[in-house]
């Protein structure tokens, strides 16, 4: 309860004077975060739609697989990034390791699986509805995929939330291809890590604290401006 | 492009689901001009028929044959379901999407959208979300997507099933001007009424296959078969 405590007042006291360092890796995470979360989503979003409106002879194994992906173990992830990028893999000559590049490939790899999983699990409900519709219309593949995009922004945007849910709260990946390097690439979670390891909960758990409150507010900040519960359903 | 896509020939098409036949062996003819009604009991095979017309469905034997290349075809045709698909846009984005699908600028579409959504006497809410409106305005709102492109050829699967009597006489009133416009009509309904008032001809189905084809008047008063007979007078047809 103590430790509770003092991690809360060591919380606002950091947030209070803007701590230097904690302002840094606080950026920093979102950076990381907010770029992967970009590229899953301009990666996993069109392929959710092109799933739910393309019939192929191997589409269940590939629906199969791509929410099997939704579970890839994070520190695997960070171990074939960091096997590519290192210096005698294929990629060793871009010299990206324990950089924020890294960081956010690794993101990639992670995030776009559950991106593309759940959009095309919402798309392909609305799918359903329009078949017959977009069919009678004669509309071209990539019309029915940008109806679904557009008329299902809603739970497009619920995806990639929790794609960012995912990737703000990811450490195994980012420690690994990041190395958790001070003024580099620490990160909110490595930084938590580190200071567990060295004994110091309290600002451990201001720094929780701190990154509970971002991925909340962040939250909140998309579901105000997208106006997700004052249109409807919809 | 050809002056016209009619007629639409079908020589011996059958639609199976599995192993069980839904419609045919079917050879059917349907051109000119005015409105064909296509009636009998829950699972005659209408909508399959209309789908199998529109291209929703495909034959798995025998043939659809129209009168011109499939690209001008289907782009000459519109289609209303029983129950109104709406997208998830307003009244106007709606009416106006199978413009936007077919190249015209998103404002002329919306202009000639704002006109419809007028015509179909929706004022103010169908400018809103199309969600909002009640089953006979979505409707109406279908029936106006469907005709903003001048089809040459109209199916209506039902429109009116779930209406009540003014949205149904709304819907009636666009059919008929659209009829009266050239477009030819091809419809599927239950009701006797609605048939009377608004068929040329009358094709009655049963199990799949079309059992009579008569002008409206001949059907109902002398028709010449022994289903449509039992249908007309109320009978159970099994």
């Amino acid at each position: 309860m103590n430790d509770l405590l003092a991690g809360l007042q060591s919380a606002i006291g950091l947030i209070l004077h803007l701590d230097h360092d904690l302002v840094e890796i606080s950026l920093r995470s979102l950076q990381v975060t907010i770029s992967a979360v970009l590229i899953s989503a301009a990666i996993g979003l069109p392929f959710g739609a092109w799933l739910s409106v393309t019939r192929f002879r191997y589409r269940r194994l590939a629906i199969a697989l791509l929410n099997a992906l939704m579970g890839l173990p994070p520190v695997v992830v960070g171990l074939f990034v960091y096997i590519l990028l290192s210096r005698s893999g294929p990629f060793g000559v871009l010299d990206l390791l324990f950089t924020p590049t890294a960081m956010i490939i690794a993101q990639v790899i992670i995030v776009t699986p559950i991106i593309a999983s759940i959009s095309h699990q919402s798309m392909r409900d609305l799918w359903f509805q329009y078949h017959d519709l977009l069919i009678s219309i004669k509309t071209t593949k990539w019309q029915r995929m940008k109806a679904l995009l557009w008329d299902g922004r809603r739970g497009l945007l619920t995806a990639t939330l929790t794609g960012f849910g995912r990737g703000i709260g990811e450490i195994g990946a980012i420690m690994i291809v990041g190395g958790n390097i001070d003024h580099l690439t620490r990160v909110l979670t490595t930084a938590i890590a580190l200071e567990v390891g060295k004994g110091d909960f309290p600002l451990a758990l201001g720094l929780g604290i701190v990154l509970i409150s971002m991925a909340i507010l962040i939250n909140l900040t998309i579901h105000i401006l997208s106006r997700t519960e004052r249109e409807g359903t919809w | 492009m050809v002056e016209t896509i009619l007629p639409v020939e079908l020589n011996g098409a059958v639609v199976r689901k599995g192993e069980k036949i839904i419609i045919g062996p079917l050879d059917l003819s349907i051109g000119g001009t005015g409105c064909s009604i296509l009636i009998g009991p829950n699972g005659a095979g209408k909508t399959t028929l209309l789908r199998l017309l529109h291209g929703l469905e495909r034959a798995n034997s025998g043939a659809v044959k129209w009168s011109a290349r499939k690209n001008e075809v289907f782009s000459r045709q519109s289609f209303v379901f029983q129950s109104p698909v709406v997208l998830r846009r307003s009244g106007v984005e709606n009416i106006a999407y199978p413009l936007i699908v077919r190249g015209v600028a998103r404002k002329m579409a919306r202009a000639e959208a704002e006109k419809w959504i007028d015509e179909i006497g929706l004022g103010d809410v169908g400018r809103y979300d199309a969600h909002v409106l009640s089953g006979g305005e979505k409707q109406k709102l279908a029936m106006a997507r469907a005709l903003i492109t001048k089809p040459e050829v109209l199916f209506l699967d039902e429109p009116t099933a779930n209406l009540d009597g003014a949205s149904t006489l709304e819907i009636e009133r666009l059919i008929l001007s659209a009829r009266d416009k050239g477009t030819r009509i091809i419809m599927a309904t239950h009701d006797f009424g609605q048939a009377r008032r608004l068929a040329d001809d009358i094709l009655f189905m049963h199990r799949g296959r079309i059992h009579e084809r008569a002008s409206t008047e001949d059907f109902f008063d002398e028709p010449k078969t022994e289903e449509a007979n039992k249908f007309i007078r109320g009978d159970l047809l099994l």
